[in-house]
This record gives C-alpha cells, sequence and structure tokens, in this order.
C-alpha cells in the first residue's frame, strides 16, 4: 500500500466519521458554526463603512502644523488619511446683509440688491489686504491658490469663475467683480438664474458654489420674509498662513463688527475625500459582478433530487460569501488592513474560492442509496468525494501560494486574502453546509415516507346501478394492499403553482395593500420633506402661535422667528452692542442668539415689523457643511483639480455683518426695480389667499375624483351584467355545485378546449371505430359515418336503407353505387365534388387525380400484402385440424389507371366472384376501420368492407353463421372476426392487389385496387363457451371466453399457444399491446397480469365489485375500469393500487390513456383529463349545452392527442393539445 | 484588447469560412417549429454566430473601458466622446473575431474527431469568462513592478485559464497561432498610427498583449463549444428516435 492510498484512506474515513457527527448533530453544530461565523466577521465593525462620502477630522487653529507625510506612531485617532500637505485651505468669509431698518416704501428687490453691492467692496478688501511683520509682506496674492484654465468642457462658466489668477469665488462673479456691471443689471435674479443647469441636479450648482452657501438659504429672492441676505466670499489658499489670516480676520472684524457673534474660530476641519466612482469605472464592475451572478445560478442550478431546492442554493450562497467576509475579518484582526477595492475583487474571489466543492458534495450524498439512514449516507457521500476535495484544495493553495512570490503587492494581498478564504470556505463546506445538507435530506425522507402513504378512504358503497346485470358475489378481499386513495373527486384539484400564487395574492390582496401602504408612506415623505411643505409650515404655525401666546409681546408681527422671545428675556444683549468689542467675546450660549440689529434698531419699537434681524446660530459656524459634499470636489475639479484621496483643511469663518440703511438701499435702485415686481402683498393676505387657493384646488380635485368614481361605477352597471365575475353562474351547463374548487372557492379556470360535436346520426351510437385519420361510427339505426378526424367533417354517409349495389363493372370497367349522396339529402357530402366523381366514374378515369382532400392520407402501401399468396402457406395446404375452414374467395377488382386497366377486362371476368350485396336486415354489431377499409360485422354474421371514402361496399363475406361481436384488424393484413355463440373464430383475408404490378400507384387502398376478402381459416372450437372478448397484437390472437379460460394463439398457424387459467368468472375485458402486455378482467372483479411468453401469471388483484369492463396498461400502471363505476390505477410491478377514480353512473367504462401520463375519462356530458402520476384532476371539459343524463360511453383516443366520445347520437372530438404541453 | 480582437478577425475570417464551405447543411425532416429550428443546421449557426458577437462586442466594450481609464491606449481625441470612448469599429471586430473563433473551435473539435468533454457546463464556462475579465483587470489596474514581471503574471494566468477550463491541445494549439497573428496585427495597425499605447515595451505595444489574446481565445472557444453543445445534443436525441 503506497503512501497515497494510506492517506487517502485515512481521509476518507476521518470524512465519514465528521459526516456521521454532523448529521448526528445538527443544531449544536449550526450554532458552533453560526458563532464561529459571527466572531470572524466582528473586527469587520471597526473598518469604514463603503462609501463615496467625505471623512472628516478636526485639529485647533493655535496649534496647527502641516501634518508631516510620514505616518508617525501612534497620534490618538489621527486617520492616516492626515499627511502632508491639504489641496487648499479654504477661508470663507460669511456675510449677513440686512437693509434696516426695514421701510414700508421699499419694494422687494432692495432686499438684496444693496446687500449683494456691497460685495464688491469686501472683495476689493480683502484682495487688498497686506500684512507686514517681521517676516515680511505677505499679500493674499502670494498664499492664494493660483488655477490656470479652466476645464476645456467649461467653457460657458468662463464669464463667472476665476481663471489665471487667485482662486476667489463670490457672487460678485456674476458680475465680473464689477460694481458697474451690476449697477446696470435690471433683473439681478434673472442673472443668477441664468448660470443654473436645467432638469434635476444633484451636484453643486453655480449657484452654490458663488453664493458659498445653499440658495434657500441666501435669501436672495423676492420672498424673502426675513429679509436678510447670506453669502459668503471664499478664499482658496495654498498655504497657511497664520498672522495674515489673523489680520485679515481682525481688519474685517473691524470693518463691519458682528457684535454678538460668538462663532467659534479655533477649529479647524480637515475634510477627506474618497475616490469617486464614475459611470466608466462601475461599467466594468458591474460586469463583473453580472458574470458572477451568471455563474452562481448555473451552479445552483445543478443542485438537484433535494427537498428544497431553494434553501440549499441560498445555504451554498450563504457558505460562500460568509467565508469571503470571515477572510476579511481575520485579515482585519491580524492588522492587515484592505488597501485594494473591495468591490472589485470581490467578485473574484468570489469565483477563486468557488461552490463547485458544494455540489460535488450534494451530488455524491444524493447518489448514495437511498434506504440507508441519513446519517450514513451524509458520512458515506463525503467520504467518496474527500480525496477529490482535498486534492482541488491543495492545488488551488498551491496555485495561490505561487502567486504570492509573485511579490506585486496587490496580487500578494489578493492570495493572502484568497488563502484565508478558501481555509475558511472548507470550514463553512464541512461544518456549515454538510449540517445543512444532512437536515434537507432528512426532510426529504419524511416527505417520501408521507407520499408512500398516500391518504385513505374507502370504497365508495356500491351503488345499485341499472346496468348491472347480475349480482356477483364479491370475492373475499382481505387484500392487504388495496389501498384506495381519497377519490380525488372534483374538490382537491391540483392547480398549477403559478395560478396558486395568483389566488393567493388575489384572496390576501396583497399586491394592493403593499401599494397602498407604500403610496400612503411615499406621500408622507413628501409632503415631509417638501421645502414648501407641511414641515416648514408646521415650524411657522409654531413660532407664529408663541408670540400670540405671549401676552408681553401682543404687538410683534407674527412672521418674525424666536428672535422677539428671546428679546424679550434678554434685554442685556441691547447693552452689550451698543459698544461693540473690536474682537467677539465667547458669549454664552444662549446670550450668542441675542441680536445686533434690533439693538441698533432701538430707536424705533413702534415700528417693530421693519426690523430685519440678523442672528448668528451655531449653524453658520460651518455653514458648509449644509452644502452638497460634492461642492468642494465640483470646484476643484473645474479647474482639473482632483480631491480623490486627498484632503482639504477648511478654516474657521470670519463672519461680517452688514446693516444697511434704506436710503442706501433707494440710492443703488436700478430704475426698473420699482416697475418690475408687483408691490408687495402684506404678508397675511398673502398667506391667506394662498390659504383659499389651495383650499380651491383641493376641493374642486376632491369634487373631481368623486365624479370620476361615480362615473366609473354607473358604466359599471350599465355595461356589466350583475353577475360578471362570478364564474360560470350564467352558463347553464357549469353549475356551481358541481364545478371544480379549490379550498378557496375558486374554481380553475374555464377549459379552452372547445369540443367539435359531429352531429348526423338519428340514434345512440353504437359503435366508433379510427385509425387516426378517419372515423367512423355507427348507429342504433345502422349508419355508417365516416368523419375526417382532424376538421370533423362528415365525409361518406352509407346509410341503411334503400341502397343496393349494382354490380356492371364489365361495361364501364367499374362497379357504380347508386349513391346516395347524388340524392342530395346528405349535407356534408353535397358540394364536396367528391358525390360528383361518385357519380361519374368516366370522368375519374381521365382525371386520375384524387382529391385533395386525402392527399395527407398515411403510406399504406405497407399494409397491403400484394404477395399474399406466400403468406399463409397453412391455407393451401390441408389443415391441420378439423376446425380450419377455408373459405371461398371473394374478390372484385376494379379498373386501375386508364388504359392499363382497359386491356386487362378477361382476367377481371374470371375472377369476379359472387356478388357484394350488403345485407342490410342486420344490424352492425362490430366495426373496424383501417386505412380506409371499414370493416363491418353485422349481426347475420356478415362480415362487410366498406370504402370509407367512396362509401362503396367493397366486398363482404357470409361465412359466418352467428353474428360478429368483435373484429380486429391484425399486423395490417389480416382481419379477423369471430363469431360468438359456436366458440370459435375464424380468420379473414382481406388483400388488396394493385391493377397491375406488384407496387401499388397509390398510397391506400383506393377505389383502383383489387380488395379481396377471403375467409382462411376458421378455429371452431376455440372455447366451451361463447367468446366475449378478443383481442389481438404482437402476433398473438387473445379471446376471453365465458368459460372463465383466456386463450392465446398464435396467428400465422391459429395453434393455441396457452390456456390462461385464473379467473373464477367470465373474461370480460382483455388488454394486449405491441410489448406483450396482456392483463384480463373477468366477472369476478379480478385482474390478472400475464406473462405471454411463458403463460404465467404475473399478479392477480380483486379490484371491482362486479365486471372489469375494461382495461389499460402503461408503462407503470394498469388502469381498470369496473361495473361499479370505479377506475382503479394499479402499479403494474408490484400490484399495488394506487388509487381509484369514482366515475359516474354508467360511465364507467369510458377511459382512454393519452399519453404516459395522462388518463382521461368519461362522464355525465363532460370528459375529464387526470394526471396519472398523482390522480389529480387537470381539467374537465363540458361536451355540450344540453344532455344532462346522457353519460359518455364510449371514448377513443386518437394519434394526433384527440379523443372522441359518443354523446347521446352525437360524437364529440376533443382536442387536447394544451394538457398535453403542460404535463409534458 | 480589442484591437487584438481585430486582427484576429482579419485573420480568422478566410479559415472560417473555409471550414464552413466544406460542411454542408444537411436535409433535417421537419419538426415542431422549435425543434427545427434549433435542430436546422443553419439557423443554428446563425444563432450562435449572433450570440457570439454580441458577447464579444459586450466584452469589448467593458474591456476596452478598462484600458482607456488608465490611459493604456489613447485613441485620437475626436473619438473620444464617442460611445464608449473609443472608436467605433473596435467592437464591431471584436464581435466578429469571437463569433469567428467561437465557431472554429467546436468544428475544428469535429474535425479531429475528439469531442470536447472537459467540464462542459454553464457555470465553467462563467467562471472562466470572470477569470479572462480578472486577467483583464490585473493588465489595466495593477501596478507592477515592471513591465516584464506584469507579462510573465499575466502568461501564467492565462495558461493557467487554459489548464483548468480547456486542457485540449487543439485549443491550446488554435490559442497561440491566433494571439500571434493577432499581435502582429496589432502591431502593423499602431505603426499605421491607427492608435498608439502609452507606454511601449515590446515594439509598439505592450508586452502582455499576447496573453490577453491567449486568454480571449480560450474563453470564446469555450463559450462556442458549449453553446455548441445544444446542436450536438439535439442531433444525438433525433439518432436516439429514429
Amino acid at each position: 500500500m503506497t503512501l497515497r492510498e494510506q492517506l487517502r484512506e485515512k481521509i476518507s474515513a476521518a470524512f465519514y466519521r465528521h459526516g456521521l457527527l454532523c448529521a448526528s448533530y445538527p443544531v449544536p453544530i449550526i450554532l458552533f458554526t453560526s458563532a464561529s461565523i459571527l466572531t470572524c466577521c466582528y473586527p469587520l465593525l471597526r473598518l469604514p463603512l463603503p462609501g463615496t462620502g467625505p471623512v472628516e477630522f478636526t485639529t485647533g487653529v493655535r496649534d496647527y502644523s502641516v501634518p508631516s507625510h510620514e505616518p508617525q506612531g501612534d497620534l490618538g485617532e489621527r486617520p492616516d488619511w492626515y499627511r502632508g500637505l491639504p489641496v487648499a485651505y479654504i477661508q470663507q468669509v460669511l456675510v449677513k446683509a440686512a437693509v434696516s431698518p426695514w421701510d414700508s416704501s421699499l419694494v422687494p428687490v432692495d432686499v438684496f440688491r444693496s446687500p449683494l453691492g456691497r460685495v464688491f467692496n469686501l472683495v476689493e478688501e480683502i484682495r487688498n489686504h497686506v500684512h507686514q511683520d517681521s517676516s515680511g509682506v505677505r499679500s493674499l496674492e502670494t498664499l492664494c491658490l493660483q488655477v490656470s484654465d479652466l476645464f476645456p468642457g467649461l467653457r460657458r462658466m468662463q464669464s463667472v469663475l476665476p481663471e489665471h489668477g487667485c482662486l476667489l469665488v463670490s457672487p460678485g462673479n456674476y458680475w465680473q467683480n464689477q460694481r458697474e456691471l451690476f449697477d446696470s443689471d435690471p433683473d439681478l435674479l434673472k442673472t443668477i438664474q441664468k448660470h443654473e443647469p436645467k432638469g434635476l441636479h444633484t451636484s453643486a450648482t453655480l449657484r452654490d458654489l458663488l453664493f458659498g452657501v445653499p440658495g434657500k438659504y441666501s435669501g436672495v429672492s423676492h420672498y424673502n420674509r426675513k429679509r436678510v441676505v447670506t453669502y459668503t466670499i471664499t478664499v482658496v489658499l495654498y498655504r497657511y498662513d497664520a498672522s495674515f489670516l489673523g489680520s485679515l480676520r481682525s481688519r474685517l472684524k473691524q470693518l463691519y463688527p458682528s457684535a454678538n457673534c460668538s462663532l467659534r474660530d479655533d477649529h479647524m476641519v480637515h475634510v477627506h475625500f474618497k475616490e469617486e466612482i464614475g459611470i466608466p469605472e462601475l461599467i466594468p464592475l458591474v460586469t463583473t459582478y453580472i458574470i458572477l451572478f451568471a455563474y452562481i445560478y448555473f451552479s445552483t442550478r445543478k443542485i438537484d433530487m433535494v427537498k428544497s431546492k431553494w434553501g440549499l442554493a441560498l445555504a451554498a450562497v450563504v457558505t460562500v460569501l460568509s467565508s469571503l467576509l470571515m477572510s476579511v475579518g481575520l485579515c482585519t484582526l491580524f492588522g492587515l488592513t484592505p488597501t485594494l477595492n473591495g468591490g472589485e475583487i470581490f467578485p473574484y474571489l468570489v469565483v477563486v474560492i468557488g461552490l463547485e466543492n458544494v455540489l460535488v458534495l450534494t451530488k455524491s450524498v444524493v447518489s448514495t442509496p437511498v434506504d440507508l439512514e441519513v446519517k450514513l449516507r451524509i458520512a458515506q457521500g463525503l467520504s467518496n468525494e474527500s480525496w477529490s476535495i482535498m486534492k482541488n484544495m491543495a492545488t488551488e493553495l498551491c496555485i495561490i501560494l505561487i502567486g504570492y512570490f509573485t511579490l506585486v503587492p496587490a496580487i500578494q494581498e489578493f492570495c493572502l486574502f484568497a488563502v484565508v478564504g478558501l481555509v475558511s470556505d472548507f470550514f463553512l463546506q464541512m461544518f456549515f453546509f454538510t449540517t445543512v445538507l444532512s437536515i434537507d435530506i432528512r426532510r426529504m425522507e419524511l416527505a417520501d415516507l408521507n407520499r408512500r402513504l398516500p391518504a385513505e378512504a374507502g370504497l365508495p358503497p356500491p351503488k345499485p346501478g341499472p346496468l348491472r346485470p347480475r349480482e356477483v358475489p364479491p370475492p373475499p378481499r382481505p387484500s392487504p394492499h388495496t389501498i384506495t386513495l381519497q377519490t380525488p373527486a372534483f374538490r382537491n384539484l391540483r392547480l398549477p403553482k403559478r395560478l396558486r400564487v395568483v389566488y393567493f395574492l388575489a384572496r390576501t390582496r396583497l399586491a394592493q395593500r403593499i401599494i397602498m401602504i407604500g403610496t400612503v408612506i411615499w406621500i408622507g415623505i413628501l409632503v415631509y420633506t417638501d421645502p414648501a411643505g407641511l414641515r416648514t409650515y408646521l415650524a411657522a404655525q409654531v413660532s407664529e402661535q408663541s408670540p400670540l401666546g405671549d401676552p408681553g409681546g401682543g404687538g410683534l408681527p407674527p412672521h418674525f422667528g424666536v428672535a422677539p422671545v428671546f428679546h424679550g428675556r434678554d434685554p442685556t444683549s441691547t447693552l452689550r452692542v451698543v459698544h461693540p468689542a473690536p474682537q467677539p467675546t465667547p458669549l454664552p450660549e444662549n446670550q450668542s442668539q441675542g441680536h445686533h440689529g434690533a439693538a441698533r434698531a432701538g430707536p424705533l419699537p413702534h415700528s417693530p415689523p421693519a426690523i430685519p434681524q440678523i442672528t448668528w446660530g451655531a449653524e453658520d459656524e460651518e455653514g458648509w457643511r449644509r452644502l452638497s459634499f460634492r461642492h468642494w470636489p465640483s470646484l476643484f475639479s473645474y479647474y482639473n483639480i482632483t480631491l480623490a484621496k486627498r484632503y482639504i483643511s477648511i478654516l474657521p469663518v470670519i463672519p461680517v455683518t452688514l446693516h444697511l440703511s434704506p436710503q442706501e438701499a433707494i440710492e443703488t435702485r436700478h430704475p426698473q426695480d420699482t416697475r418690475h415686481p408687483p408691490p408687495p402683498i402684506p404678508k397675511v393676505s398673502a398667506d391667506l389667499q394662498t390659504d383659499l387657493t389651495l383650499y380651491k384646488v383641493a376641493a374642486l380635485g376632491l369634487a373631481a375624483g368623486v365624479l370620476l368614481v361615480l362615473l366609473l361605477f354607473c358604466l359599471y352597471r350599465v355595461l356589466c351584467p350583475r353577475n360578471y365575475g362570478q364564474n360560470g353562474v350564467a352558463h347553464g351547463r357549469r353549475r356551481r355545485g358541481d364545478l371544480p374548487c379549490d379550498d378557496y372557492g375558486y374554481s380553475p379556470p374555464v377549459s379552452e378546449i372547445s369540443p367539435l360535436l359531429l352531429r348526423g346520426h338519428s340514434m345512440d351510437i353504437e359503435c366508433l371505430a379510427s385509425d387516426g385519420m378517419l372515423l367512423a361510427s355507427c348507429c342504433l339505426a345502422g349508419q355508417i359515418r365516416v368523419w375526417d378526424a382532424q376538421t370533423g367533417d362528415c365525409l361518406t354517409v352509407i346509410p341503411n336503407h334503400g341502397l343496393h349495389t349494382q354490380r356492371d363493372g364489365l361495361d364501364s370497367g367499374a362497379p357504380e353505387l347508386d349513391y346516395l349522396g347524388s340524392e342530395g339529402h346528405d349535407p356534408s357530402i353535397s358540394g364536396d365534388g367528391l358525390s360528383e366523381d361518385e357519380g361519374y366514374p368516366l370522368r375519374r378515369r381521365t382525371a386520375p387525380s384524387r382529391p385533395t382532400l386525402f392527399t395527407d392520407q398515411p403510406d399504406l402501401t405497407p399494409l397491403i400484402d400484394t404477395n399474399f399468396t406466400l403468406q399463409p402457406p397453412s391455407h393451401l395446404s390441408t389443415p391441420p385440424r378439423g376446425g380450419f375452414d377455408f373459405g371461398g374467395l371473394v374478390e372484385r377488382r376494379r379498373p386501375s389507371l386508364g388504359d392499363a386497366a382497359a386491356s386487362l377486362p378477361q382476367d377481371r371476368v374470371s375472377a369476379v366472384g359472387p356478388q357484394a350485396t350488403a345485407d342490410w336486415d342486420s344490424s352492425v354489431w362490430a366495426m373496424e376501420l383501417r386505412g380506409n377499409l371499414i370493416a363491418a360485422g353485422r349481426s347475420s354474421g356478415k362480415l362487410e368492407l366498406w370504402d370509407a371514402v367512396e362509401g362503396s361496399l367493397r366486398c363482404s363475406n357470409e361465412e359466418g353463421v352467428s353474428g360478429i361481436t368483435a373484429l380486429a384488424f391484425l399486423n395490417n393484413r389480416l382481419s379477423e372476426h369471430k363469431q360468438s355463440f359456436c366458440g370459435g373464430f375464424s380468420y379473414v383475408v382481406v388483400s388488396g392487389t394493385p391493377g397491375r404490378g406488384s407496387m401499388p400507384p397509390s398510397p391506400c387502398y383506393s377505389s383502383e385496387d383489387v380488395i379481396s376478402c377471403q375467409l382462411t381459416r376458421s378455429v371452431q372450437c376455440a372455447h366451451q363457451k361463447p367468446i366475449t372478448v378478443l383481442r389481438a397484437a404482437a402476433g398473438r390472437v387473445v379471446t376471453g371466453s365465458q368459460d372463465h379460460t383466456v386463450r392465446v394463439y398464435r396467428l400465422e398457424d391459429s395453434c393455441c399457444l396457452f390456456t390462461l387459467q385464473g379467473h373464477s368468472g367470465g373474461i370480460t375485458s382483455i388488454y394486449i399491446d405491441q410489448t406483450m402486455v396482456l392483463a384480463s378482467g373477468g366477472q369476478d372483479g379480478a385482474i390478472c397480469l400475464w406473462d405471454v411468453l411463458t403463460g404465467s401469471r404475473v399478479s392477480h388483484v380483486y379490484g371491482h365489485r362486479g365486471d372489469v369492463t375494461s382495461l389499460v396498461c402503461t408503462t407503470s400502471c394498469v388502469i381498470s375500469s369496473g361495473l361499479d363505476d370505479l377506475i382503479c390505477i394499479w402499479d403494474r410491478s408490484t400490484g399495488i393500487k394506487l388509487y381509484s377514480i369514482q366515475q359516474e353512473v354508467g360511465c364507467g367504462a369510458s377511459l382512454g390513456v393519452i399519453s404516459e401520463s395522462l388518463l382521461v375519462t368519461g362522464g355525465q356530458g363532460c370528459v375529464s383529463f387526470w394526471d396519472l402520476n398523482f390522480g389529480d384532476l387537470l381539467q374537465t371539459v363540458y361536451l355540450g349545452q344540453s344532455g344532462d343524463g346522457q353519460g359518455v360511453r364510449q371514448l377513443l383516443v386518437l394519434d394526433n392527442a384527440a379523443i372522441v366520445c359518443d354523446f347521446g347520437s352525437e360524437l364529440s372530438l376533443v382536442y387536447v393539445p394544451s394538457v398535453l404541453e403542460k404535463l409534458d | 484588447m480589442s484591437l487584438t480582437l481585430t486582427a484576429m478577425s482579419d485573420s480568422t475570417a478566410s479559415s472560417g469560412q473555409q471550414q464552413w464551405a466544406g460542411s454542408g447543411p444537411m436535409p433535417q425532416p421537419p419538426r415542431g417549429p422549435y425543434i427545427s429550428v434549433i435542430t436546422n443546421r443553419t439557423t443554428n449557426l446563425l444563432i450562435r454566430g449572433v450570440l457570439l458577437f454580441s458577447v464579444g462586442v459586450f466584452l469589448a466594450l467593458v474591456l476596452n473601458l478598462l484600458q482607456v481609464q488608465r490611459n493604456v491606449t489613447l485613441f485620437p481625441p475626436d473619438v473620444i466622446s464617442s460611445i464608449f470612448s473609443s472608436a467605433w469599429w473596435v467592437a464591431p471586430c471584436c464581435g466578429t473575431a469571437s463569433a469567428m473563433i467561437g465557431l472554429l473551435y467546436p468544428c475544428i473539435d469535429r474535425r479531429l474527431g475528439e469531442p470536447h468533454k472537459f467540464k462542459r457546463e454553464w457555470s465553467s464556462v462563467m467562471r472562466c469568462v470572470a477569470v479572462f475579465v480578472g486577467i483583464n483587470h490585473a493588465s489595466a489596474k495593477v501596478d507592477f513592478a515592471n513591465n516584464v514581471q506584469l507579462s510573465l503574471t499575466l502568461a501564467a494566468l492565462s495558461i493557467g485559464l487554459w489548464w483548468t477550463f480547456d486542457r485540449s491541445r487543439s485549443g491550446f494549439g488554435l490559442g497561440v497561432s491566433i494571439a500571434l497573428l493577432a499581435t502582429l496585427a496589432t502591431q502593423l495597425l499602431v505603426y499605421n498610427g491607427v492608435f498608439q499605447y502609452t507606454s511601449p515595451d515590446f515594439l509598439y505595444i505592450r508586452s502582455w498583449l499576447p496573453c490577453i489574446f491567449f486568454a480571449g481565445v480560450i474563453t470564446m472557444g469555450n463559450i462556442g463549444r458549449q453553446l455548441a453543445l445544444y446542436e450536438y445534443k439535439f442531433t444525438q436525441e433525433k439518432t436516439h428516435q429514429d
């Protein structure tokens, strides 16, 4: 034993033990695995969440120094991106300006025109600020970030964004920083609006960039109720110079003091931006993920033979995903921080780790013997695959190790992850997935067990059927294995899965409810977040009501914010602002809310609505936070500077407060300003107006909605019947009570199968025969009709009376039938063109082409044995037994095509035998159809052969003495009929020979062919008692008789091979097919299966009370029906009854098997389709509106997925392609 | 990458057509409408061709995007703004080339009389495609110390791809020959100034290009074989039935 084999054995044994362990203790192992997964994933919590949002870090201003490039040991919580110089330092000068005191003579434009006009002075001030100290003179020019051209794609922004110089943006950029342009601008808002992008925009707009505050906070609009304008002047600095900035700050504060401003100026914020993923970078990523999902899909699709395919697929995916998470978590735990973009390498990791092992495991376990215990199955499956799993794993590890030695950092990292991932995947496969698999297998076995013991129900009590001729004492049947299923009657029909889903949805109204809830939530969110919506409205309401409730502030205008409240409480603030401090001293928090403007306007308490309040709040401290996080990246990107993976430092803002006198505002007015906007409407009335409009619109909408609903309701009542939607009440045929309904009260969809009714017979149909293309039926009146099985057209009528064949073949070369069709009383033939042909055989000869109707007939040339004399040699020799009787040759010839036929008249004369005449006195007892020949056996014992197309009698044989009750076309060349009562049967040879040559000119028995009918052999005493059934197939003739025996004859020589004894009553039905399956059923209700080769009885079961009326076998089961109107389905190999179907009275014998798993049964005016495997009703097809009492007694399955059944005096042709498709 | 496939199309077009001219469509008895469409040789060929073409176009667009993003290839600036930032002719050429290769592989298998049986399932094909995209990804995004290392790594990866998913001698031979031809064609294209590489290290192109070509041929052949399997299955079923 080599080392390899030893190793293999050991591995196998280990896996076996492991499998046993996993299957024995599933719950503890799953708990353990989950715990270990969670433990390994715990370090992931410390990782930053993936995303592109910026990260902040705050430092103090005073001890600020540029961080070094080298990572220094432990610097507290200093992030690792905080290294080196930032891209830029941002210094914002936040300006709040207001015209105060507000004068009623001012127009809305005045709110922002003059405050904006001051920006030019400010910018000038900042630009020209120079700081001089010991280290030299510094101006803004030396410190600021010098920018060059704009990005090429931004030509239209050239006019507003600075180029070739300091990056300093302010609202003044709209007017190129020129006061003259601003003054001459008639409509400031239009200028600002001009540069706004159209449509939706999520990133920073130009307005945000220039104003430095979000647009709605800037206050530059006609409807600014606060009358305070806010904007910033943003200076982007390249270097940080504390002294310069300090002097600038103090200078501005000195010029424009904001007295009570308590903004903190000791923190600077560093903002780190991550790499933004653009769409072009996203496309490859998405592609890899699509490939990944396709891989997972195709892999998990292979999982089969388990209880819950989806569950196992989910377990497989969970295994792979958690192994990945575990690998990342473990790597983080040991200090390997992932630098790779996780999203990008993730799909490759999954592909490397793969789902193969999982699938191999599943397949291996599933393929173990089913009868083993679950534990053992798991263990065996594991140990079978252990070697290959280990080998694969070793190979993968080797490959990854090789990859590790490429010494490329990225690949090394990938390999490290992959190794840890592989190991954890192996761990999870062994513990998690194996356990889940064992649970699944156990569930499946339970389900199997349940299926083995199907729901049982006793046989229904025997009904005293009127058709039952005699009471047969039921044989003692303790039969332990005759299990009867609950008759899967109409109530528990198996609906298709999709229908069940639909019904579930319909029953619970799930979709509607979800949509409704979603709409409500959506509307709520919309209302709440809408800037002009509920929230601001509520806030305004609250702020309006508070002063009203305060008796001290009753005179205050309702539209002021919280300021008046504070005003009343804090009178000290007025004292402070009288002497504005050059350096703002930090005030306590509540005092910082004090306002400066009010103090200045102190002398005007009588006009409080005129005082715009300028307040400095904590939110102004970091006003840039309110901007989009793409604000700074987009500003820099205009100059082709990327902030990805870099950071900027935002310095504390410099607050500037501007108060302008009304006089100044009026002076700076543009002449058009007064004209353009309508005079401001007093606030309250405006509010009232908007409210009124709102109410009007709401009322109108409501009225319109109500009207619409009423209209629709009326339309519905007018157009739809009252019982619309109640299934089938309107249809007379479908009564609600007996409709197949499921538990939910939904009936199955009305079948799309519409039966084709073939009308024409005047009395009930007695016999039916078909060969797939044609269909022959015979009614009690003796009329035979031939139908086209495809279209349902009546082709030929062979009536029972007033018709006699005439024979004048010598003159015209063809016998002429006095054809009924020429009299025109048969609607189906008139106008067919066929009757004309029949009436004028001369014309036929000149135009030998057949009607196109029959061109699609099957090739029956092999059916016609042209070399007949060779076939049964015995009919030339002496009969081996006395029971054989050779009948005379009955032959009738017709000329074949044209001249060739005409040259042979003398032959024909000699060949003509006794005249063929139809026997109209007796009724047809048996009928068969093959090719286009109808064989009809009559009660007088006469056998007739009719041409199905032309309706002409081709030949007849009157050898029989007693009536013919059974007929069978056999082996395509012999027709045999049985004469009952005499206990024998005989063969009649029917041969068709063409007029000339050996090859028939037409593919079927055409009228030119010679048909001969000859009794070749008869077995006189086949049974002691009359023969009741006769079947022929596979070279055997099987007869069943009332003498309780079945006999099997060889066809060639009529030799009796076996006499099968086993029934305790007369044989009533026999089934034999080409595969030599023989089943017989008797009057004792017993069914026997026989081996035709040996003559032994395979199984013997009692199934019915009373006669077995028909028997059909499929490859897996035997279907029998009895006089007790019960259809039983038996397992063919074991003889166990699978289930039974209770039929309606009188319809018991009508059944047929369409395909291997589709059974069709007849009922009262309907036919039902059943799934043979499950015994579930698939569909019921109602045959007609009338005739409730008429049952389907005969049912014939055609080849082309159609069934034919009799329905009183009508025939019904039902195509069932859809049922077949569904089943397949 | 994309250019590569152009060259392949040039080289394989002629041979492919010869191959198909030899095997004329056999008359098939009509069956059901769907089955007959599938089993009809010409229609089947057409469907497979179209599928392979679209796969090739898609992969070319996506992978070219990777390269253009990293400024590995430079196209003239005026076409950069066009669809997916590459010249219009790249994608159809790649599509044609991949259709040719995908049809050529099963054909050669049939000619040699050794049907490819190794890992014939869609999940394996998907894995192969993912690895191919990964190789492209690595060539574009991973920073290697030098070009030799990069090329050697990619070559090892490509051979690994072949060993993992193909393992047929015919596949290897076809892959190598097509990769060489394609590299030659790319050289010619670059020499004539149709486009250029930012840092060529192998005459005018990058030295890892043949590896990528090879991996692409193996991948496309894999897909083509898998698609051809359907036709094979149907014909087998038919012979069973007959």
